[in-house]
């Protein structure tokens, strides 16, 4: 087993980062992959409370780096979702507390044991930006189709490139497909246009997120939400399947995207190719 | 409208399309940090290269920063008059 080191992050605070790698986090394991997630928002730590593991810290990244504890003693083993795994950021430091180098020597520490590592960046472009990318072999911003994420979105692109990274891959969260087809909201190819990086997953503006942070179960433990078919496509995608983007037209429903498809036998075309908002 | 609008012209604005155009010229102004200032000078030295082949419209002339066909541009739109015959 050797992990694939995946960063989620952004530049602009509150697009998504959290909510995206607590919900690809359990997708993975729904498919049977070993995955841990980490934390890396010291100090403002949100990953254990999205992802509804908040009761269960004992020790934290920091205690780890800094040898407070043994590496298994921070690992909080999710016991709804068989492989999934979280080390919780700490919250009474800052992002000055580690470097680039513990997170990636703590990560290599982790690679055998996993299929995927995924790391939940804070927002901004220091400390804390930079120990989040250091030990990546993917990254993926996440940003929204308004201006100021698309801009710092492209701040960070830029900043991978200084870096020498691997291209990073585009998540676009909160779209709403009523307000792109009045010509109010940005649709996917404006914002790939813009960017220019490769799209990996396009996530609707649904109330089905919120409630799901509420009770602390990522989308993907629950049916019937496009959101969380969404963020399943991600991982798919992530493990290297070529999924058709989702047909967001009929508001976002799922009932929607299966109309299609057995509804139009005949047309199995129309189901398979992407369609008006489409990526 | 911005130069680039008006140079590939659109009759019906959409907010989203403002956003687009708007997103374009400010990641390239970004990425390139050059001041106003500086701006105008690189517009006035455009304006004295060319005028000195062709006769141009000084105060139709205008450059823009933008980004298209996933390059960063900078864009001069200059109005001719006629070509300076030697």
């Amino acid at each position: 087993m050797s992990a694939t080191v995946v960063t989620i992050t952004s530049g602009k605070g509150g697009v998504g980062k959290t909510t995206t790698t607590a919900n690809l986090g359990a997708a993975l394991a729904a498919l049977g992959k070993k995955v841990v997630a980490i934390d890396t928002d010291i100090g403002l730590r949100n990953l254990d409370v999205v992802m509804g593991l908040e009761n269960r810290i004992v020790f934290d990244l920091i205690n780890v780096i800094e040898g407070t504890c043994r590496l298994r003693q921070a690992l909080i083993r999710d016991k709804r979702l068989e492989g999934l795994y979280l080390i919780p950021a700490a919250q009474s430091r800052d992002k000055n507390a580690i470097t680039p180098g513990d997170l990636v020597d703590l990560v290599n520490q982790l690679r055998n044991d996993f299929d995927f590592i995924l790391i939940d960046s804070p927002a901004g472009i220091e400390q804390g930006f930079k120990n989040a990318i250091a030990p990546a072999d993917r990254v993926l911003i996440v940003t929204t189709p308004e201006m100021s994420a698309i801009r710092d979105a492209d701040r960070i692109i830029g900043l991978l490139e200084a870096y020498e990274k691997n291209p990073p891959e585009l998540i676009i969260n909160r779209i709403r497909p009523e307000m792109v087809k009045r010509g109010q909201m940005l649709h996917t190819e404006d914002v790939t246009d813009v960017l220019a990086i490769k799209l990996i997953g396009v996530i609707p503006d649904e109330q089905s997120i919120i409630v799901s942070t509420n009770q602390g179960r990522p989308l993907v433990m629950q049916n019937g939400s496009t959101a969380g078919q969404a963020f399943r496509n991600i991982a798919l995608r992530l493990i290297g399947r070529d999924i058709p983007f989702i047909n967001m037209e009929d508001n976002g429903s799922l009932l929607g995207y299966f109309s299609r498809i057995w509804g139009g036998l005949g047309q199995s075309k129309a189901a398979v190719q992407p369609q008006v908002f489409e990526l | 409208m911005n130069l680039f609008t008006q140079l590939f012209g659109r009759s019906k604005v959409k907010s989203k399309d403002v956003a687009k155009d708007r997103l374009l010229a400010v990641l390239v102004r970004d990425r390139i940090n050059l001041s106003s200032k500086e701006m105008e000078q690189v517009k006035a030295d455009i304006i004295e290269v060319i005028s000195r082949y062709i006769e141009v419209d000084k105060d139709g002339a205008d450059i823009a920063l933008t980004k298209a066909w996933r390059q960063n541009l900078l864009i001069a739109h200059i109005p001719i008059i006629s070509a300076i015959q030697n």
